[in-house]
């Protein structure tokens, strides 16, 4: 009989220990040994993980918002990391999933945007280019079975054209008015296709926002209170310093939450 | 050992419906708008139709990264197509050339399954079908998808296709006039949103003829 001993996954070959324990009646007890093989795993799993990003389109450009919780499996180890970035002068880039996979998709990002300083042609690669090169580059690793563990959501604007698009870890990609990951694409696009409209002032498009995430907050257990809002117009990005919504638990349905369904579940 | 379950699937499917109907000087191809992932909405408003050349569209559905990625890859040899023979491709050679890519990922396919819609060497309305891995013919019309087992056995009903094994050989080319094959295509669509939780939203159609190509829009159920 073998039983598993619990292995990291790491790239395509990996060594995985079994415990070899004998089994039955042996004429000598047998030690328990560990018997290794050289296998090929292709998977992965993702280790530190951002939850939503939920972003809009506004009359002026574009808005994100974000927690700043990295969660370690169910411990929500981390509580400031940054999961919006501005890349180049025009867009925003907002990851959910597996925060190294996002960090090395910004360094990816630096040596493009760095490329693109250099032929120092007064052009600049807007968002609907950065969109596209995310999605190549997350359809490209999940064809060699090796994804970057992320949903991103790219926002921007350039020329008076604002943009705002969604890319997965395998490569789906669309673009919308209004966009979320995770989990906020089950509780905030719900709210955002109710009450988004064309030319939401800013205050709005903030107030829509919070209410998202503050949905979020109730019912995500990976969420965290403690958000940043991101905002990119053509005059350029503005993402804001953190900062926590008020909430509520006074509601009555919370104070006897087994009201209506006395019993051991 | 107990069984390794993969973490992840590279593929999913992303929904949606595709028809395409041939007419004796027009072909019509449509597709609905919708983009899922599971029990979500994606989005309400994703075209699946692309112009490859003058003179053919594809539609196609199921996984929307390989969708797209295919569909760069045939733009793509079509610019070349033009820059070295400077004429566009025609259907046929389009249809010959989407077989040929799917059959090249015959083992780890382009999760997409295509309709090609458009007009013969000779003006006349020809419909190519696909399955993922690139085996195709030419026929009068075809649905591929999410809704098509709804709507390929009305089509066969309504457009009474003859027997590819009748000599001498018939035209499955429908007889209808451009305005009945759309309404007829409207009709398709609007009886599959009642049923198939993918399609739904809105149905885009595109007409192409003699006279170049025409895009209409109808709103389908949203629920």
């Amino acid at each position: 009989m073998t039983r598993d001993i619990d292995c990291a996954w790491a790239g395509p070959w990996t060594w995985v220990g079994c415990l070899n324990k004998s089994s039955g009646k042996s004429r000598q007890a047998q030690a328990p040994t560990i018997v290794m093989f050289l296998v090929q795993q292709d998977t992965e799993l993702p280790y530190v993980t951002g939850t939503s990003v939920v972003a809009l389109k506004y009359k002026d450009g574009i808005l994100m918002a974000a927690d700043m919780g990295g969660s370690y499996g169910s411990t929500i180890r981390y509580k400031s990391v940054e999961r919006i970035k501005p890349i180049g002068k025009h867009s925003l880039l907002g990851a959910s999933g597996e925060i190294s996979d996002f960090q090395e998709l910004l360094r990816n990002l630096d040596e493009l945007i760095l490329y693109d300083n250099m032929w120092d042609d007064g052009n600049s690669l807007g968002p609907k280019e950065l969109h596209s090169y995310l999605t190549r580059v997350m359809y490209n690793r999940r064809n060699k079975f090796d994804p970057l563990w992320n949903s991103l959501v790219l926002g921007g604007v350039k020329n008076g054209q604002k943009y705002l698009g969604m890319v997965s870890m395998i490569g789906v990609n669309f673009e919308d008015s209004h966009v979320a990951t995770g989990f906020g694409n089950h509780l905030a696009r719900p709210i955002l296709r109710d009450e988004w409209h064309e030319n939401l002032s800013y205050e709005d498009g903030v107030k829509l926002l919070e209410k998202c995430m503050r949905v979020l907050l109730y019912r995500d257990r990976s969420a965290v209170n403690k958000l940043q809002i991101a905002k990119i117009t053509e005059e350029g990005t503005t993402i804001s310093q953190p900062y926590a919504l008020k909430t509520f638990w006074g509601f009555t349905a919370f104070q006897n939450p087994t009201a209506g369904a006395e019993g051991s579940w | 050992m107990t069984k390794q379950h993969p973490a992840w699937s590279p593929y999913d499917n992303n929904g949606g419906t595709c028809v395409a109907i041939a007419g004796a000087d027009y072909c019509v191809t449509a597709a609905d708008t919708r983009m899922s992932t599971g029990y979500s909405i994606l989005s309400r408003d994703y075209s699946k139709i692309i112009k490859l050349a003058d003179k053919c569209v594809m539609a196609s559905s199921g996984f929307q990264a390989d969708v797209k990625a295919l569909q760069k890859l045939l733009a793509a040899r079509h610019l070349i197509y033009q820059h070295q023979h400077n004429k566009q491709m025609s259907c046929p050679a389009m249809g010959q050339l989407l077989s040929n890519t799917l059959y090249y990922k015959r083992f780890f396919p382009y999760y997409s399954f295509n309709v090609l819609g458009g007009l013969d060497n000779e003006g006349k309305g020809c419909v190519y079908t696909y399955d993922a891995v690139g085996s195709y013919e030419r026929v009068g019309y075809s649905s591929q998808g999410s809704g098509s087992t709804l709507i390929m056995p009305f089509l066969d009903n309504q457009l009474k296709s003859p027997s590819p094994l009748l000599l001498p050989a018939q035209d499955a080319v429908t007889p209808l006039s451009e305005a009945e094959a759309v309404d007829l295509v409207k009709t398709c669509f609007a009886s599959a949103t009642e049923r198939d939780i993918y399609t739904a939203n809105k149905l885009e159609i595109v007409v192409l003829n003699k006279d170049g190509i025409h895009r209409e829009y109808m709103e389908l159920r949203k629920d």
